[in-house]
């Protein structure tokens, strides 16, 4: 099944400075987002994704290169003229007009009738469950409540694309686990395509369809949240998102040599020098000395609660972390300073290309 | 209970220490004022001083004129053309001021921080210049041999010098610049506050570019628009200098008006009376225009 595209940019390029200053925050950059799903951009600060949700947007224009809305060419078309509105990460409310004024302006601006703008502002206001706040300013309301009023205002005109930049970023850790569940049920009920801009790769993973990763202005790796996690494509996706373990390897026939001199059975293409990597909760301890198993040491164990984080030291000092079920109380468990074997679970492994 | 009593006695002090400052503003702010007051309740003396003797000539005398023959009393139009003009110039440069100081400040408080108070120092270098040097030096220009009428003519847009001088479009003229920083000033504070994020709020729930600046900006920098208005308007309605350089004496404001009274006329009741009818008018028209600014932008008050 192919699904509709609601936004694409092709070869997308924004270029900021001039002469020998000039900065490529985003670096031919080609991406399609379907209609409906909640897609996220992740990556560390400077890394171009608020630069191409702002070219989405229609605040930047592109240096070179195209945007296109259901397949039309919307790239010299100013900001007021998309079906696309936004949830900024300052919120931005409009500080003269009251919560009920703020989520109808953009209905006002289109030229919408009265009677449509109030019913549409109370629907709105009910669904983000502010109905009591209609008349008071904005001033007045908490943190939680005001991204509430942003959400509301984005998505009274019924855009078909909605984007979020950072928007939970300014709130505590709990208003945030609130806000991400509300949002994503928000998605499901109006249907909208939500492009959401985040650093925080757990929020990214939790509420994506689909997430996009960032890095130096260039796309890395798109896929499900699974994909990303399971299947990084290089060191960068592996590392920024999750923890996991790099191991220097050679490839061989049938797998890969680790610089121990143990052999991985793994898939892979290139030949020459690689890097392996496997994240922490797939590597197995085992008895020491079990056939196939890689030897190590014990360095030291920090207790998460749920499961303990063993650092192991492979027999050339190459270092891997292993996440365990924390043992009950009681039962023997790795004890540091001994002497274990580690395997890796099937297929946990990956070869990454660069 | 001995700690109340001393802080209630250092309550005290605090205002006896500033009671020097406050009598001294008492005494020169409302000992003028009830002079003027007093004054346009006494009769003119015959070489311009007053006599203690009540009369409300001095009163009558700002809407009617007693016929020199019969001593009838009929309405002054001449007065009521001055106050006429008076007020229209004022709203004129009002309005002239916020055109041309709106974009200025827009484009101060957009520069880079490190160029703002350059651009600042700019505005308030005339302030450095007497007023009626300044005055003159735009009288100066529009004049009928002046420099604007010189270089029309030289590059061939008019044939015949421009008549501006001594009109009441000289006076506008005049009375916009010399108040034109006044009207920035306050300008530029309150969009220096603006929070030009909104901008792109406005933009992306599709307003115009008209609609943003109508339904988001202007309400938001409306304190700073009505500071400016009041710094202008209230020196504009009492403006002396300037219709009098430029007006060349026969197109009088208020304040020119006054003057006369109390100089030439001989008539210093009905200066007093004038006066005190300007600060009036002042207040009303303050009151009038604060409300109305106020009006709708905050409906709790």
């Amino acid at each position: 099944m192919t699904e509709a595209v609601t936004i694409e940019a092709r070869n997308a390029v924004k270029a900021f400075g001039q002469g020998e200053h000039v900065v490529r925050a985003l670096d031919d950059v080609s991406i399609q987002i379907r209609k409906g799903e909640f897609f996220t951009l992740l990556g560390p600060s400077g890394c171009g994704k608020t630069t191409l949700l702002r070219l989405i947007a229609g605040f930047e224009m592109p240096t070179s290169g195209t945007i296109l809305l259901d397949g039309a060419d919307i790239t010299d078309l100013p900001p007021n003229k998309r079906p696309v509105n936004t949830v900024f990460q300052s919120y931005a409310l409009f500080p003269h007009l009251t919560v009920a004024e703020n989520v109808g302006f953009g209905l006002t601006m289109q030229g919408r009738p009265k009677a449509e703008v109030s019913k549409r502002v109370a629907e709105m206001l009910a669904l983000v469950k502010l109905e009591p706040m209609a008349g008071r300013k904005v001033s007045q309301l908490s943190g939680g409540q005001q991204q509430r009023v942003a959400l509301a205002r984005a998505l009274a005109p019924q855009p078909k694309v909605l984007l979020l930049d950072e928007p939970l970023s300014a709130l505590d850790l709990k208003l945030r686990k609130e806000m991400q569940v509300e949002l994503k049920r928000l998605q499901t009920e109006t249907g909208i395509t939500f492009i959401f801009v985040t650093h925080d790769q757990e929020e990214a993973l939790t509420m994506s369809d689909r997430i996009g990763v960032m890095s130096a202005g260039k796309l890395q790796q798109v896929g499900s949240p699974r994909d990303i996690y399971t299947r990084p494509v290089n060191r960068f996706v592996a590392s920024f998102i999750g923890e996991t373990n790099f191991l220097p390897a050679t490839v061989v026939p049938g797998g890969v040599r680790l610089s121990t001199g143990d052999v991985v059975e793994v898939a892979t293409t290139r030949p020459g020098a690689v890097t392996l990597t496997v994240r922490p909760e797939q590597v197995r301890i085992v008895a020491a000395g079990e056939a196939g198993a890689i030897a190590a040491r014990v360095k030291f164990l920090v207790y998460f609660g749920t499961d303990t984080h063993c650092h192991l030291d492979l027999s050339d000092g190459t270092e891997v972390v292993a996440r365990v079920q924390s043992p009950a109380s009681g039962e023997a468990g790795i004890v540091e300073g001994s002497t274990v074997g580690i395997r890796f679970a099937p297929g946990a492994a990956q070869v990454l290309e660069d | 209970m001995g700690a109340d009593r001393l802080q209630r006695q250092s309550a005290r002090n605090g205002w006896l220490l500033s009671l020097p400052a406050l009598i001294l503003l008492f005494v020169a702010a409302m000992g003028p004022l009830v002079i003027i007051v007093v004054y346009s309740f006494l009769t003119p003396g015959e070489y311009g001083n007053v006599v203690w003797e009540f009369s409300l000539d001095g009163w009558t005398g700002i809407l009617f004129t007693r016929d020199i023959f019969d001593g009838t009393l009929g309405l002054a139009d001449a007065h009521l053309t001055i106050f006429w003009r008076s007020v229209k110039l004022s709203i004129l440069t009002t309005v002239a001021t916020f055109a041309l100081g709106f974009p200025t400040a827009w484009f101060i408080a957009t520069r880079p921080a490190q160029q703002r108070g350059l651009w600042l120092f700019l505005i308030t270098i005339p302030f450095w210049t007497n007023l009626l040097i300044r005055t003159f030096a735009i009288n100066e220009v529009i004049r009928v041999e002046g420099v604007l009428n010189t270089v029309l003519l030289w590059i061939g847009v008019i044939d015949t010098p421009l008549a501006i001088i001594y009109t009441d479009t000289a006076v506008l003229i005049g009375m916009a610049y010399v108040y034109l920083p006044l009207m920035v000033l306050p300008l530029f504070a309150a969009i220096d506050r603006f929070d030009m994020r909104l901008l792109e709020a406005g933009y992306d729930l599709y307003a115009s570019r008209w609609q943003v600046l109508r339904r988001v900006i202007l309400p938001i920098v409306k304190p700073g628009i009505i500071a400016g208005s009041i710094l202008v308007f209230v020196p504009s309605l009492g403006a002396y200098v300037t219709p009098r350089v430029l007006g060349g004496g026969k197109n009088m404001m208020i304040g020119n008006f006054i003057e006369l009274q109390f100089l030439a006329g001989r008539n210093w009741p009905l200066g007093a009376a004038l006066s005190v009818t300007l600060l009036v008018i002042v207040t009303a028209a303050l009151l009038v225009y604060v409300k109305a600014a106020n009006r709708g932008s905050n409906p709790h008050g």
